[in-house]
């Protein structure tokens, strides 16, 4: 199976917002952009939802206070209570720093590790999209063509009201 | 929207850039042999860090009566350095997390290093609280590990492990958040690199990334809940740091002011070790026009209020132990200005209070030469300062018999500068090999407070076009 991809490139944020915008009054299947920075507002031009990213932070960090409070409380005063300058042994309050820092810690390190395992992303992967200046200077929209009626050159006329800099058709794999 | 048009805001970044030239800035010198300049640096700092490492080595082997340690002064040198550099670092998060969460844009030239410069100074803390275990080879054990003694676990109760997990978990979430603040640029490199092995390198390091707008939707919130999860840790780094003092019963240790004294201090120093370095950085690299003077003084502006509140803190610490009526407070506190560490005192408050007044006027804000010289005196100042509350305090607590002094001995010296050396080791290969400006980040904002006019000439824009770039 492979599908017909139109890649268009411009070479300023703006022209590839207001092109992405363009694309979706017109119809067209936006695949995805590329640019070499985040560009504020491409998300809502092409229609995405927002992340839900955070809600997985809160979960985690959530998770992260109740295990380590869990195991100090445990360690402190079932695994082998020690009688510390006639404190409780299940003193709470000082267990609250090490409590904050490991919430901290698992919050960070999980949101990290998910939002690469979402982006499947990962040490020595291979771009999966290439594009000369995509990292650089070239902001790049990828429509597919996925219809009959999907005409190229009609894209390229509307395109080129952004100041489109190339236009090129590829095919992939999928 | 992606940009920012004003005429009452200053530029963040010089000279009319295109977004390929600050690809060619940043990464041009990676790619290129290192100078004479970075050489003859390098060099220094790694001589430096050799004669840390034989003194650590022969600590190491021959235990820490090496140091000027006494049985009153059980503390010296490897705790003052310990939280002289946790200090250091503690700029880098307020740079890259607490001015991102403020839209402080000014940010982005230095957040890079800044971060770099956090880890690094991380690092070096952690190694004396490991040395003054005496046997670092047993550091593990403060860890909570299952082990074959019980399991025995450590005391969750004990400030020093509660410092442990602070500061191991500071440097994990400083790493996270510069190296994932990394990883589009590294990407950049991957892709205009003409040597095979650096397209390998980088291109193993930065996870395949393509640029995807879906992923940067993302990142930009990855980001933002890391800004958001190291504002609160930073704070909690140097609160509890202050603790491992404020717990004990040692006359001028033993106050609630100490958390938020050491939280501004430690912001305080770390922005004079920032301006030290970039005011390098910019000259030897040629980055004036990223780091532009108009950088140098807003960092000195956050050191005049950081400054005040450290000054603050000094007079409030003297009137409380005027006001508190009690007998060893206050001597303490006269014992800490005048008794026979006073030279000291006098030091940090002139480094600390009266230098960075300096700073209300313009023209020495704008002055790289004098900023340069102030930032490392209150850099002195802020080592001294943790001297002071560590030394006098110790030397002269409750029992006039057991009263000591402390003479470094010459290992305490070159393990002192055996830690800058290590330093600036690091922050050296790093400047050598990673971009040290946030490529994607600056380019950002490069059109930050500038006229259309300046801008290079776009291609004229036809009729409707305009409209509807009002997007979102």
């Amino acid at each position: 199976m492979s599908r017909r991809l139109l890649v268009s490139s411009f070479a300023h944020e703006n022209d590839l917002l207001a092109a992405t915008q363009a694309a979706r009054e017109h119809g067209y299947t936006i695949l995805d952009a590329y640019t070499p920075f985040a560009v504020h507002g491409l998300d809502k031009a092409m229609g995405m939802r927002s992340t839900r990213l955070a809600w997985a932070t809160l979960i985690l960090g959530i998770s992260g206070a109740v295990a380590k409070l869990w195991f100090q409380i445990w360690t402190s005063a079932t695994s082998w209570p020690v009688n510390v300058g006639g404190k409780p042994l299940k003193s709470v309050p000082a267990f609250v720093p090490v409590t904050f820092e490991v919430m901290v810690l698992f919050a960070g390190v999980g949101t990290v590790l998910l939002f690469l395992a979402m982006r499947k992303l990962w040490p020595g992967k291979k771009p999966a999209f290439i594009y000369d200046g995509a990292t650089n200077d070239r902001f790049i929209l990828v429509l597919i063509q996925d219809n009959a009626s999907f005409v190229v050159e009609e894209v390229r006329s509307l395109f080129e009201r952004f100041h489109l800099v190339d236009l090129e058709e590829r095919i992939e794999r999928v | 929207m992606g940009e920012v048009f004003s005429v009452l805001r200053q530029p963040l970044v010089l000279g009319n850039k295109t977004y390929a030239d600050i690809t060619d800035d940043v990464c041009g010198p990676l790619e290129k042999g290192a100078s004479l300049s970075w050489w003859i640096a390098f060099i220094v700092s790694v001589g430096v860090l050799i004669l840390g490492a034989l003194s650590v080595a022969y600590q190491v082997m021959t235990g820490v009566g090496v140091w000027g340690l006494n049985n009153t002064v059980g503390w010296a040198f490897d705790i003052t350095n310990f939280v002289f550099w946790i200090g250091i670092g503690h700029a880098g998060t307020l740079i890259s997390a607490i001015l991102f969460l403020f839209r402080q844009r000014w940010r982005t030239s230095v957040n890079r290093s800044a971060e770099a410069m956090t880890i690094f100074a991380v690092i070096c803390a952690g190694i004396f609280p490991i040395l003054h275990t005496g046997r670092p080879w047993f550091a593990y054990w403060l860890l909570p590990y299952p082990n074959f003694r019980g399991p025995l676990w450590v005391n969750f109760r004990s400030p020093l492990v509660w410092d442990m997990f602070a500061i191991s978990c500071y440097l994990t979430i400083s790493a996270l958040f510069w190296y994932v603040g990394m990883i589009p640029d590294l990407a950049t490199i991957r892709d205009r690199t003409k040597s095979a092995l650096r397209k390998k390198l980088f291109g193993f390091f930065s996870f395949g990334w393509d640029g995807s707008n879906r992923t940067w939707q993302r990142y930009e919130k990855l980001y933002l809940l890391l800004a958001g999860l190291a504002t609160p840790l930073v704070v909690s780094v140097h609160t509890i740091v202050s603790w491992d003092f404020a717990t004990s019963v040692i006359p001028g240790w033993h106050t609630t002011i100490l958390p938020p004294y050491f939280v501004a201090g430690a912001v305080f120093s770390g922005f004079a070790m920032v301006l030290t370095l970039m005011l390098i950085v910019r000259k030897v690299m040629n980055l004036e026009e990223y780091i532009t003077l108009h950088h140098i003084e807003q960092m000195c502006k956050v050191i005049i209020a950081t400054g005040g509140m450290v000054g603050l803190a000094y007079m409030t610490e003297l009137f409380v132990a005027y006001y508190s009526g009690n007998e060893y407070e206050r001597f303490a506190f006269i014992n800490r200005a005048l008794g026979p560490y006073g030279w000291t005192y006098w030091v940090m408050v002139g480094c600390n209070i009266m230098v960075p007044q300096l700073f209300w006027w313009k023209k020495i804000r704008r002055n790289p030469g004098i900023v340069f010289a102030l930032s490392i005196l209150i850099n002195v100042g802020m080592w001294f300062e943790r001297f002071v509350i560590i030394m006098t305090s110790l030397t002269r607590d409750y029992l006039p018999a057991s009263w000591a002094g402390f003479t470094p001995t010459i290992i305490d010296l070159t393990t002192l500068l055996g830690s800058f050396g290590l330093f600036f080791t690091l922050f050296l290969l790093f400047a050598r090999f990673l971009p040290m400006i946030a490529i994607g980040e600056v380019k950002g904002v490069v059109r930050y407070g500038k006229g259309r006019s300046e801008l290079k000439p776009l291609e004229p824009r036809k009729e409707g076009a305009l409209e509807q770039t009002l997007v979102g």
